[in-house]
């Protein structure tokens, strides 16, 4: 089983999901999230004082899948939430131990 | 009073008295969010102390008796107001002046904000009040003689001021450097950022001040004839020269117009007719809005370069502005249709009315350093006006309110 997050842009995210979704992705959570990469930030001006906002608002998104499907929702998050513009942000697949749907109690791939 | 009169009063007091829940949410939209429930309480405040304190003794100090510097205790604890004997005529008034009385300390709190004890400021609006607004009032515009003029000693002299530019904004605007002179910068300023947190709040503050000022302005003579249309006509005008001024000033200074630039503006321009509404006509009221749209959008940065921390720019706004109007009208007092009182300038006047409104911003501007200073030095021996680091840090809202503004679905659980 493979955790699979990625930080996107959040007007991307309508697309993202439907994209999953069609790929037969049957969980997602989603944060809202700051942070900065490359794009760096933006000011602000209030009465002439000028503020440099670093943070900007991203979207994290998780999902959990089986190993075989993981390549395939990487890429599908890839193609859907690129812009071709600085700051779309990153994907990365780390490995999951164990997991348990709590309902049920079923363990492993199972529970996905 | 006729029936007329006593209506337009009614519903000017009304206006009058929502602009203080409107500057609330000015200010309130314009503070950091852990601050926002204590700058909205600091004019609530004033909305539940002032109105008694006006009843018990205000009122009658600033408008009872026949002498120069302050009134007496004719109409004290309400005494006089019999609607049996006049109508109602005492009580309408006695209530309009009242709303005017109300929003003057709130003002104050927008130098104050995110640092000052509420228990504090709780003392320091009565005593403000009586101690500074009320003297100061007294000698613009009370007492009245057998023939029912004014006896204050600045209106005896012969300045002008309609709706209160010298005795409510330079009045507030002075008090308010004063205490921040007295309270101390904000923990961080000025390199920490302290941008507004809501500014669609900052802008319903607005529209809020500016739908109240057309009773704060056409009401304050009295009067349901074309003086009153003039000041309501002046007041539409200057506010949107105002807005637009300062806007312009921000597009071609920081290449954007903005929100708060124009919301300031407006309030500018409101601020500077306020003194003038009744005693200008034609495009005059469009020059002095536009004027402290102006030198307003740059009288907020001084602050940066003088080093006093007037939070959310009370001096640069109320101070700045009331000067600017009560100045002008040395220049565009223009008598006839609109009463007898000295011309300006530009209106084949000397400058004697000129170097009298001069006069009485002077006075009233030491005056009100001088006795804020010692009010607040006195209260700062006694019980201490500055919250503690922790309580700062924290925010105002939970240390001094114990009430968090918006709480966004965190888990709470009641005890």
């Amino acid at each position: 089983m493979k955790l699979i997050t990625a930080i996107i842009k959040p007007f991307k995210l309508d697309d993202v999901k439907a994209a999953l979704k069609s790929m037969g992705v049957v969980g997602l959570t989603v944060t809202e999230v700051r942070g900065f990469g490359r794009q760096g930030g933006h000011t602000e001006t209030y009465r002439g004082t000028e503020y440099q906002v670093d943070f900007l608002p991203k979207v994290r998104l998780e999902a959990i899948v089986d190993d075989s499907d993981a390549a395939d929702v990487v890429d599908t998050i890839v193609s859907s939430a690129r812009t071709d513009k600085i700051g779309d942000g990153k994907v990365w697949v780390s490995n999951i131990d164990e997991l348990v749907r709590i309902r049920t109690g079923e363990r492993g791939a199972e529970a996905i | 009073m006729d029936g007329a009169t006593t209506a337009w009063l009614l519903v000017a007091s009304a206006l009058v008295l929502f602009m203080t829940p409107g500057l609330a949410f000015f200010y309130g939209g314009m503070d950091r969010s852990r601050n926002s429930l204590n700058m909205l309480m600091m004019s609530f405040w004033c909305l539940l102390t002032v109105p008694l304190l006006w009843a018990v003794l205000g009122y009658s100090l600033a408008f009872g008796g026949s002498g120069s510097f302050i009134g007496n205790f004719d109409f004290a604890f309400l005494s006089g107001s019999d609607i049996g004997a006049d109508n109602g005529e005492k009580l309408v008034w006695l209530v309009y002046l009242g709303a005017f009385a109300t929003i003057t300390p709130a003002l104050i709190s927008g130098a104050v904000a995110d640092r000052m004890k509420f228990s504090a400021w709780a003392l320091f609006v009565p005593l403000w009040s009586l101690l500074v607004y009320v003297p100061v009032t007294f000698w613009i515009y009370g007492g009245s003689d057998s023939g029912g003029e004014l006896t204050g000693w600045l209106s005896v002299r012969g300045s002008l001021d309609f709706a209160g530019g010298t005795a409510i904004h330079v009045n507030a605007g002075i008090a308010a450097l004063a205490a921040v002179l007295v309270l101390g910068k904000r923990k961080g300023w000025p390199k920490e950022g302290h941008p507004p947190h809501s500014m669609p709040m900052v802008m319903l503050g607005t529209a809020i001040l500016f739908f109240g000022w057309f009773g704060f302005n056409a009401g304050a003579g009295g009067l349901t004839d074309g003086v009153a249309v003039q000041a309501f006509a002046n007041t539409f005008f200057a506010a949107a020269a105002g807005g637009l001024a300062w806007a312009l000033t921000e597009r071609l200074r920081d290449r954007h117009f903005t929100n708060l630039g124009v919301g300031s503006g407006i309030v500018a321009g409101l601020v500077a007719i306020t003194p003038a509404a009744g005693f200008v006509s034609g495009m005059s009221s469009i020059w002095i809005g536009a004027a402290a749209g102006v030198i307003c959008a740059f009288a907020v940065s001084l602050k940066f370069r003088a080093g006093y921390d007037d939070s959310l720019d009370v001096v640069g706004v109320h101070m700045v502005g009331g000067l600017v109007g009560s100045l002008l009208i040395g220049f565009f007092a223009k008598p006839g249709a609109l009463g007898e009182f000295e011309a300006g300038l530009f209106n084949g006047g000397g400058a004697g009315l000129l170097a009298e409104q001069f006069i009485a911003n002077a006075v009233t501007i030491v005056f009100s350093f001088v006795v804020t200073f010692v009010i607040l030095k006195a209260l700062d021996s006694t019980m201490g006006i500055r919250a503690s680091e922790d309580d700062e840090v924290d925010g105002m809202d939970i240390s001094q309110h114990a009430e968090t503004a918006y709480n966004l679905g965190e888990s709470t659980m009641a005890r």
